[in-house]
């Protein structure tokens, strides 16, 4: 794969969209993307049929019925302890919640494609590849009920704490990988963002940056259509997985509810990494079907008719079609799995609530590396606040 | 070995001793390897030590500190450049959103020991954004440490330590002291990072800066002195974190401060070492603490500066008010 293929997917993909009238009209464009585009890679259909990808397939030619189960059991589980999260939030346990809901397979097709010597730079919304690394789902509460701002090692999973402020981490991506060749090593770095941080400079500037040093990081955008309440078109005249081709490396969009096909295509571009051939842009078109976060309400900008659309191409849905249609998961399968993932919400609802508050000198803790005497001088004061209460017989 | 040069070869020299010891340092930032930088601070680096190790950047300054922060995850220690003062602020999402929180976002388990150089202050005669002082802008935000050298000796060893500091420092430069010359002593025991230092001793009024402003100080210092008036001046060094005990015990000795920085005066950090101190020394001060320092307008075209910033006029104005009280 070259430079050279983004251009000519190009055509294709530009017929009956001309620069400048590509989705002006959200509803159109809705219809238009339904999954079917011809420049859209897809392994699995809605429906569950696998389809043939002269250019791709490779890099699923190998996966066994039991890797299949693996993803399907990754989403479902994924999915659960996603749907506690918002429960939590509902009860109160939780101050915000952001959910996944629909973007399992862009996740855990991607998430499943690293190595373990991979790094990844997520938002805020990556609870599907967190769980791929291996980081366990309680630590991502923590941040959530306010406990702390990132409850996990990034470097015991090679997982970043989450990003808030959207697209800055694909510049540390950027650097991590230019650090990754430096040291002559041939890990890869996966950088997640979504269609709203599309516009931000810092993803620009990564591009830029990756681009000039030839950079081992795959830019994987999730465009789930909405940024909070703003749709796509408010972020890019282009399909976003064009812009790549505009900062000398190939962009490729794939179908985001198709977990064999965001495999593949992350195969693809971390072997491109890998091998010396630069950044690589992936675009997971996806959907959001649940609001941005708990706080949100999307009844307020977009309407039912777009979600049942999108409900109907469901990756878990359709894995599981393709999962029984193939004899590649009896009854059973489906059985235990369903235990499990009542036995994954139990575990997140107990941990959350035994989840203790922080100590009050919390605030003074990991300021800084090296300490820092008004640290210390305000830590000394705030203790001796404390203290005058105690003396008074209070708390 | 004491050799004499000016306050930019020192730096030179500390990034080149710096790159020599510990293969994980590295240089970033616009022009700063073949050119050498403009101001030529890393002149020769990028021959020495390769362009993986001095990295000509794109002309991206938040893309300079993004991916400073992402190459310190991977183990790298980066010092980076920030051409002028007046060119931070694309970068200052990254410095203070990112660079200044992951320590503490990650309860300590990330340490990002980058340091971020930038040139500045006025009295070049330049064009507009060439001229800033806006570290009290840096100082209000936990989890950077800024500091100021003012002399060719302290660049060299405060860019030492700021080196080996596992926190992010802002390294800012005086400018306009650039081609001033000064004893370095590469083989001394330097003292610590954030400490005050005494440069002259006086018993009637302090005098506390940092940065450009220390020369000045000391040049009215001596013209105090022909009035027969005895200022001590203190090098601050450090903003943040501010060493307040060494500016207390002078103060205790003196009874009046006078803080003099370029930066402008409203919530600048003369207003917080004025508040600090009033606290800590109020039963010893003769007189309110008073700042000399720019004014709450634009830096003004080159022709304008030297009635902006401070001077020996306006600092002896400010010694009299003092001493006045």
């Amino acid at each position: 794969m070259t430079v050279e293929s983004t251009a000519a997917r190009t055509p294709r993909r530009s017929a009956g969209s001309k620069a400048g009238t590509t989705g002006t009209k959200r509803t159109t464009r809705t219809k238009k993307d339904a999954g079917t585009e011809p420049q859209l890679v897809q392994l699995l259909t809605p429906e569950g049929k696998r389809v043939k990808n002269a250019e791709y397939d490779k890099y699923v030619a190998g996966v066994t019925p039991e890797e299949l189960r693996g993803l399907y059991r990754d989403m479902v589980l994924t999915r659960r302890f996603d749907a506690e999260a918002t429960s939590l939030q509902r009860q109160g346990e939780l101050g915000l919640w952001a959910s996944l809901l629909g973007q399992e397979a862009a996740q855990i097709g991607s998430g499943r494609a690293l190595r373990d010597d991979d790094y990844v730079f997520p938002t805020y919304r990556e609870h599907g590849v967190a769980w791929c690394r291996g980081v366990d789902p309680t630590n991502l509460l923590g941040m959530f009920r306010g406990v702390n701002n990132g409850g996990w090692d990034p470097n015991g999973n090679n997982f970043q704490l989450y990003t808030i402020v959207i697209g800055s981490q694909t510049l540390h991506a950027t650097g991590y990988a230019m650090g990754i060749a430096k040291d002559g090593a041939d890990s890869a770095v996966i950088a997640y963002f979504g269609d709203g941080a599309s516009s931000q400079g810092d993803v620009a500037e990564s591009f830029t940056f990756s681009a000039v040093y030839n950079a081992p990081v795959v830019f994987f955008c999730q465009n789930n259509q909405w940024a909070i309440s703003e749709p796509t078109e408010k972020q890019s005249r282009v399909p976003i997985y064009q812009r790549a081709q505009g900062f000398g490396f190939p962009g490729v969009r794939v179908d985001g509810n198709d977990v064999l096909g965001c495999l593949a295509v992350t195969r693809w571009a971390l072997e491109r990494a890998r091998s010396g051939e630069g950044p690589t842009l992936v675009e997971a078109f996806t959907y959001r079907m649940g609001a941005h976060t708990t706080s949100d309400d999307p009844t307020r900008y977009r309407g039912d008719e777009e979600r049942q659309a999108w409900e109907a191409k469901d990756p878990i849905l359709r894995l599981r079609r393709y999962l029984e249609a193939s004899n590649h998961a009896d009854e059973g399968f489906f059985a235990e799995l369903e235990a499990e993932s009542e036995a994954l919400g139990k575990r997140v609802r107990e941990a959350v609530r035994a989840m203790p508050d922080p100590d009050h000198f919390a605030i003074f803790e990991n300021v800084y590396a090296d300490g820092h005497a008004l640290v210390d001088e305000e830590r000394a004061q705030f203790a001796a606040y404390q203290a005058s209460f105690a003396d008074e017989g209070g708390n | 070995m004491a050799d004499k040069m000016a306050l930019a070869k020192a730096i030179n020299e500390s990034l080149r001793r710096a790159l020599d010891s510990d293969p994980k340092v590295l240089i970033m930032g616009e022009d700063v390897g073949k050119l050498g930088g403009v101001f030529r601070v890393t002149d020769g680096l990028q021959k020495d030590f390769g362009e993986s190790r001095v990295i000509d950047t794109p002309l991206a300054e938040s893309g300079i500190v993004g991916t400073a922060i992402g190459l310190a995850l991977r183990g790298y220690r980066p010092v980076v450049e920030i051409q002028f003062d007046g060119f931070v602020f694309p970068a200052y999402d990254q410095i203070v959103t990112q660079l200044a929180k992951m320590h503490a976002r990650s309860l300590g388990k990330v340490k990002l020991p980058v340091v971020v150089r930038i040139p500045y202050g006025g009295g070049i005669g330049a064009v507009e954004h060439h001229s800033e002082s806006p570290e009290a802008l840096f100082a209000h935000v936990a989890g950077l440490k800024i500091v100021s050298p003012s002399n060719a000796s302290d660049a060299y060893w405060m860019m030492q330590q700021a080196i080996q500091s596992d926190d992010p420092v802002i390294f800012f430069e005086p400018k306009r002291r650039y081609w001033d010359k000064g004893e370095v002593n590469t083989e001394a025991i330097p003292g610590p990072l954030h400490r005050a230092q005494v440069v002259r001793e006086g018993a009637d009024l302090t005098l506390a800066a940092y940065g450009p402003m220390v020369k000045l100080c000391q040049e009215v210092a001596d013209a105090a002195a022909e009035e027969g008036r005895n200022l001590e001046v203190l090098d601050l060094r450090s903003v943040s974190p501010i060493d307040f005990d060494s500016i207390q015990a002078s103060v205790e000795k003196t009874r009046r401060l006078v803080v003099v920085h370029e930066a402008p005066v409203f919530f600048g950090s003369g207003a917080e070492i004025a508040a600090r101190i009033t606290e800590r020394c109020f039963y010893h001060l003769e007189a309110p603490v008073l700042r000399v320092g720019g004014y709450h307008a634009p830096y003004p075209p080159a022709r304008l500066e030297e009635e902006y910033l401070p001077n020996l006029d306006r600092v002896l104005d400010a010694v009299d008010r003092s001493l006045a009280y």
